[in-house]
């Protein structure tokens, strides 16, 4: 692909982006009818989604806030939640470095998991590609779900208020979650990782303001990655 | 739910700031920083140290029910489990345990 053009890459870049609008969009809808109906207004649903752009963080934040947690704990929870990001951006970052500056921050707004895993494929199925056409091809993926993330939360919120609460939504954050940790429960480390943070979350829940979690999430992310050095690339 | 609208509005403001200064870390940096992989490996582990902690009190203790643990949500939550690890697939997993939810809350009630 050597005559490629950056508006090449971006539409081949948009074309791989597209199947992950199924993926936003009932995200999208969940959060902005919960959100609603935990009592926010359509303008902070919408500041929330378009100002943090994260799912599961915004879940997070949304299940610790129900529980009345202090803010300081709700903020540690979600970002806690996206720290792995730092790992995506560390790892894209050497294929972007020439980018102008405000190309980088656009595509550090959109980094999540979906666009990372697109664009890190390309970029080393390709490394030899240019950075222009690095950054048109991610930007690209990430076009789709990004203006359906938007859309689907803004219908959520819109009609978030018209769904009676008989419909048993209160376990919707509690399925969001699982769904997403068990495709990650690919090895040995991720379920120790996993079995750890439930048994302390559990054991230490009588530890006032939801500190109990974040001691527990420390410590399972230590187990995971100690038992990842000693068992490397071992596979369930 | 018992927040000010100030701390909803910092809630929300600090997320997104947060959140945009993780992402923006290693993207923004002037040059190439290598993370040392013992970051790398510690960094991987953060959803699944976090997330399975959060939701284990949601499945056994849930709300709605006043703190008692619930056949049907205890069956769904397994449902996604599985799902999830066995197609590797969140919508999979997603819609799954929704339909054993809903479908066990009409049977046993």
């Amino acid at each position: 692909m050597s005559s490629a053009t950056p508006k090449s890459a971006f539409w081949s870049g948009f074309r791989n982006g597209l199947p992950f609008i199924l993926g936003a969009t009932p995200f999208g809808l969940l959060f902005g009818i919960l959100a609603t109906e935990a009592g926010f207004d359509i303008l902070k649903v919408m500041s929330m989604t378009i100002v943090v752009i994260a799912g599961a963080a915004q879940f997070t934040a949304l299940t610790q806030m129900q529980d009345n947690a202090p803010v300081v704990m709700v903020l540690a929870a979600s970002l806690a939640v996206n720290m792995r990001m730092a790992m995506y951006s560390a790892s894209l970052g050497p294929h972007l470095a020439g980018a102008p500056y405000w190309q980088r921050a656009v595509a550090a707004y959109i980094l999540v998991d979906n666009t990372y895993a697109v664009g890190i494929t390309e970029f080393e199925a390709r490394p030899e590609r240019p950075v222009k056409q690095k950054m048109a091809f991610y930007i690209g993926c990430a076009v789709p779900s990004w203006f359906f993330w938007y859309l689907s939360t803004f219908i959520g919120a819109w009609f978030g208020s018209s769904i009676p609460p008989e419909y048993g939504l209160d376990f919707a954050p509690a399925i969001v979650f699982l769904s997403l940790v068990a495709p990650m429960l690919k090895t040995l480390a991720h379920v120790a990782a996993a079995l750890t943070s439930i048994a302390l979350a559990l054991a230490l829940s009588f530890l006032p303001f939801s500190s109990g979690l974040l001691i527990a999430a420390f410590v399972a992310m230590f187990v995971g990655a100690e038992i990842e050095k000693r068992v490397t690339g071992q596979i369930l | 739910m018992n927040y000010s609208n100030t701390e909803i509005w910092i809630i929300i403001a600090a997320l997104g700031i947060g959140t945009f200064l993780i992402r923006f870390s290693f993207l923004g940096a002037f040059g190439t920083i290598e993370l040392p992989p013992w970051a790398m490996r510690l960094l991987r582990y953060t959803p699944v140290a976090v997330l399975p902690g959060l939701v284990a009190p949601l499945v056994l203790w849930p709300q709605a029910t006043g703190g008692q643990p619930d056949i049907a949500r205890i069956t769904a939550a397994l449902v996604a489990l599985a799902l999830g690890m066995y197609f590797k697939n969140v919508l999979a997993a997603m819609f799954g345990a929704a339909i054993t939810l809903y479908l066990l809350m009409f049977l046993l009630s």
